[in-house]
């Protein structure tokens, strides 16, 4: 299945700067390993070293949290959007 | 703690709020809505709300709470004007730099809507004092700029059933929600934790663009006025993000957590705890990065430079930061090193500098695990060496 993953902007420097990656994937899971494995530095941003997704990175399929679905053996369909979403605390920054 | 209150006009207090014609007329724009009306105005004029940081979101945040009439006003900052907040911080004028950020944003505030109150509280905001403080107030606005502060603000609004009127920006990125409302999902109900100091962005990769924060305060104002009002669909259950380039605003639905540390069924956090160690952080800053690389000061540097000693400045910094200013180094990009490393002579001496040092820090780090023996980081980066040696290198 043709998927979008949507790369926020703190993790664009680990993938060429690009908003946006397309790739074929049949599941989430498959979808950000695809993803890592194309761009290795970002493989430490996303996973912690036993190898479950950091706690302050969320991973969605079009609007759902993957938490709420099969998390990483969640299907994917054709057109689907993959968004990563950490958390960021910028406001006031000095 | 510094309480300061900073009105003419005392604070309007029970059910007997009424508007003088003064305030009619002020407000008369809301009052001819519907939606808002004299019922509204009234709840607005009775509502007190807290703004957390006087940054770039307390800002708008601030003017228009108060252009609009909410009546009590809290502002929590320990900072003084900055000349580096001017870019965005839209509440404060150039004349306030060096002045108290509460002293400032009151008096801005006062000026704007003599009406309401405003109350500032010139102090970090903690684990000892944020229940207290956060006890006056109906909403409570999270406008800060640190994990610590953040999960300070969710843990007391959930432990004191307040709503969290939440944005948080990055670049050119921001996000709003409502956490902390009746059957809805908090801040931890998202992010569990925080990202360890180390995979924060570096200042390298920090920055904002100006009106970023504009967009994403109007927006915590906005959600603020309608929890007031009881109007229209709060932004409850519901991540909002934004992104400046693209000019796209997008929703993911949040979901309560059962098994939320604080909020969930069975929560383990019933009472405020340390958040700089929840955050693996003493203080504000992340610790220094462990390293065996010697330090040279930039006098040092100067002297051995003055000397003619053969020494290769090596800037690891950005391109961008490179034009704004520079010390001759050859530049390198952190990022670039291991691919670039090649360019340079492991016979010569190296000095590695950066901003503030941090960078170069890991640079040099590398390098001399990549065999380098004469490798030396400039202690405090270009920014001491403007300090110490060269006054005409700007500092940013």
């Amino acid at each position: 299945m043709a998927v979008k993953i949507m790369i926020p902007t703190p993790l664009r420097a680990y993938v060429e700067k690009k908003d946006s990656v397309e790739l074929q994937a049949g599941t989430v899971g498959e979808a950000l390993a695809a993803l890592t494995s194309q761009f290795s530095e970002l493989r430490k941003h996303l996973y912690a070293d036993d190898g479950r997704l950091r706690s302050f990175v969320n991973v969605y399929l079009n609007d759902e949290d993957i938490r709420y679905l099969q998390k990483d053996k969640t299907q994917v369909n054709d057109g689907d959007t993959i968004s990563i979403v950490p958390s960021i605390a910028g406001g006031a920054t000095r | 703690m510094a309480t300061k209150t900073v009105s003419p006009v005392s604070a309007p207090t029970g059910g007997d709020v009424t508007l003088s014609k003064e305030e009619i007329l002020r407000y008369s724009r809301h009052l001819i809505m519907p939606e808002v009306g004299m019922e509204g105005q009234l709840k607005l004029k009775r509502a007190r709300v807290l703004l957390v940081g006087t940054g770039g979101l307390g800002a708008p945040l601030g003017l228009y709470l108060a252009a609009a009439g909410v009546g009590t006003l809290g502002i929590v900052d320990f900072d003084k004007v900055d000349f580096t907040n001017l870019q965005r911080q839209v509440a404060f004028g150039t004349s306030d730099v060096g002045r108290p950020k509460i002293e400032a944003a009151a008096e801005r505030l006062g000026n704007l809507n003599p009406e309401i109150q405003v109350k500032g509280y010139e102090t970090q905001l903690t684990s000892e004092n944020a229940l207290e403080i956060f006890r006056d107030y109906d909403i409570i606005v999270d406008g800060t700029d640190n994990f610590p502060t953040r999960y300070l603000v969710n843990d007391a609004c959930v432990l004191l059933g307040k709503p969290n009127v939440y944005g948080s920006i990055f670049r050119f990125e921001g996000q709003a929600s409502i956490f902390g409302y009746p059957d809805g999902p908090c801040y931890r109900c998202l992010y569990p934790e925080p990202p360890p100091p180390g995979l924060v962005p570096s200042c390298a990769e920090g920055g904002v663009l100006g009106v970023l924060p504009g967009i994403i305060g109007s927006i915590q104002a906005m959600e603020t006025l309608k929890l007031i009002l009881k109007t229209g669909e709060p932004l409850v259950g519901r991540l909002l993000l934004f992104d400046a380039l693209g000019m796209k605003f997008r929703e993911l639905k949040l979901r309560k957590n059962s098994d939320c540390p604080v909020c969930g069924q069975n929560p383990s956090v019933t009472k405020l705890i340390d958040y700089a160690e929840f955050c693996g952080i003493r203080g504000e800053e992340a610790p220094a990065p462990q390293t065996s690389v010697p330090e040279i000061t930039p006098r040092e540097l100067k002297a051995r430079l003055d000397r003619g000693d053969d020494l290769y400045i090596l800037d690891v910094r950005e391109p961008h930061e490179y034009q704004i200013c520079n010390i001759g180094g050859h530049l390198i990009p952190l990022g670039d090193l291991s691919r670039r490393a090649n360019e340079l002579d492991s016979a010569r001496e190296i000095v590695a500098h950066c901003r503030s040092g941090k960078r170069s820090a890991e640079a040099a780090e590398f390098l001399r695990k990549a065999g380098f023996k004469k490798i030396w980081n400039l202690k405090g980066g270009i920014l001491a060496w403007s300090d110490e040696v060269d006054s005409s290198v700007p500092k940013y």
